[in-house]
């Protein structure tokens, strides 16, 4: 397998979606910090080094290996094999590799390309669909949060799996990895202008769907304050 | 949600209040928290367990038993087990279930100690599982090993594959010997392979006897039956009816067909 090189995802300070203005900053320096001080203990011990990468990033690869793949057991496996490989593929990097080294984005990319090799393979045995096997609880997770994880949104997820493969994983990686533009397009090899018109049509797409769907939302979500005209509207711009 | 979803002006263009910020809120909303199981997924865990040459580390993962060597050399054991197995290490409290057994007693053959051997391949997890085959205090020659693969002409191969065992003990590569009646290499030297299946209560002495005598094989003159001399049938055949051979077509000559147990051939 081809380890992702560092040059694909160096770059600026990671930018991040989310609040706006003052708090947007905020949040952004704390991500850098949390990529920093992943950089500072991977320079100093490798495997407790990983361990800080993982616990700090497993969260978004997951959530972003689920709504590229769209099934949980996908996701557990490409998530696990994407930190494996990037474990593997920390052991033969120089310090200046490490240091530069930008583990969001980095670690989205190895999964994209677990997920794309997968795929491959599995379209080249049809013995083993993995569209069709069943999908397992999650033994060692807690029931109930499943449940309420994959409740949350649930109608979104079903919209968001019926978009196109780009525009699709584009706002996958804009709204679920939290990848800025410039990573997105680092990570998808395109161009930082493509990168943004995927992740906008697929925005667009989303609404259009849902506005055909009569915007079910509102109905499941309980939690939800706004009233119904306003998500109705809004489904229709 | 904590997401404030009301709408900006309905012909707003701006990313930061209009419809995209929302509906990616809603997106930031599909995050859902990571399955509980996924570090151990990854890790591999290590501890220090007795064996029957001195202390050992071995490391596991989820799968099982994944690397084992002995204690006097932490740093060569961590760097070997991330050149072969590389995953993580983190120190571990107990060995799997069947390790400490195993270890005491080598009858027990490793029974129920779950290997996690996915770092080789198939060629090696072959040799290895028949490996596992041969009962303590006993030994093949490296073509049983072929032969018992389906791979008789891989020989060398064997031996390469056997030196690689990365669980050498709880898979007995030991018991696997030169035709020549010489014990041959092993990952932890040769008189590190002598003393373990003399601890296993192989007679080395007489088997060397016997292949000095040009004796590979002995069958029994009642049943007209051939086996390795370590077989535990070979063993019980008395002094007065035992009959050597120097290779199993001249055991076939004499009328005598192979064990089914040791399954001498070749």
């Amino acid at each position: 397998m081809s380890s992702p090189s560092p040059s694909t995802v160096a770059g600026g300070p990671e930018h991040r979606a989310g609040p706006q203005g003052a708090e947007a900053a905020a949040y952004a320096d704390a991500a850098e910090d949390r990529a920093d001080a992943v950089r500072r203990a991977l320079a100093e011990d490798l495997d407790a080094g990983f361990i800080q990468l993982f616990e700090t990033y497993q969260a978004p690869l997951f959530s972003t290996a689920l709504r590229v793949s769209g099934r949980w057991a996908d996701a557990e496996d490409l998530t696990a094999d994407a930190f494996l490989r990037a474990y593997r593929a920390l052991g033969g990097y120089p310090p200046e590799r490490i240091a530069a080294l930008r583990p969001r984005p980095w670690l989205v990319t190895i999964l994209l390309n677990g997920w794309r090799n997968r795929r491959r393979s599995a379209a080249r045995s049809p013995t083993v669909p993995l569209e069709s096997a069943p999908e397992p609880v999650d033994p060692g997770a807690d029931v109930a949060s499943i449940v309420a994880g994959r409740e949350t949104g649930a109608e979104l997820g079903v919209l968001l799996a019926e978009l196109s493969e780009p525009q699709r994983v584009a706002v996958v990686l804009r709204h679920v990895a939290e990848l800025s533009p410039a990573e997105i397009a680092e990570v998808l090899g395109c161009a930082e202008g493509t990168a943004k018109s995927h992740v906008s049509r697929g925005l667009a797409r989303l609404r259009t769907l849902r506005a055909e769907r009569g915007d079910p939302t509102d109905s499941t979500d309980s939690t939800d304050s706004t009233d119904s005209t306003d998500s109705t509207d809004g489904g229709a711009r | 949600m904590m997401t404030d979803r009301t709408l900006g002006p309905p012909e707003e263009p701006d990313t930061t209040t209009g419809p995209d910020a929302r509906l990616g809120a809603e997106l930031a909303g599909l995050r859902v928290a990571p399955p509980a199981g996924l570090r151990e997924r990854l890790v591999a865990r290590w501890v220090r367990v007795p064996g029957p040459l001195g202390e050992l580390l071995l490391a596991s993962t989820e799968e099982g038993v994944a690397y084992l060597r002995p204690a006097d050399d932490e740093e060569g054991f961590a760097a070997g087990f991330r050149q072969r197995v590389g995953r993580p290490l983190e120190p571990g409290t107990r060995p799997p279930a069947g390790v400490l057994p195993a270890l005491r007693d080598p009858a027990r053959a490793a029974r129920g100690v779950r290997f996690d051997l996915r770092v080789l391949t198939d060629f090696e997890r072959d040799v290895l599982a028949a490996a596992r085959r041969i009962p303590a205090g006993q030994t093949r020659p490296y073509g049983w090993i072929a032969r018992e693969i389906g791979r008789p002409r891989a020989v060398r191969a064997v031996g390469s594959a056997l030196g690689r065992n990365p669980v050498p003990i709880l898979i007995p590569c030991h018991r696997v010997t030169r035709s020549d009646g010489e014990l041959g290499d092993y990952v932890f030297g040769g008189a590190a392979k002598e003393r373990l299946l003399r601890g296993e209560r192989l007679d080395v002495d007489r088997v060397r006897e016997l292949t000095a005598a040009g004796v590979r094989y002995l069958g029994s003159d009642t049943t007209h039956i051939v086996c390795f001399p370590t077989c535990a049938d070979a063993r019980r055949i008395e002094p007065g009816h035992q009959v050597g051979f120097g290779d199993m077509a001249a055991a076939s000559r004499a009328g005598y067909r192979p064990c089914l147990r040791c399954r001498p051939a070749g």
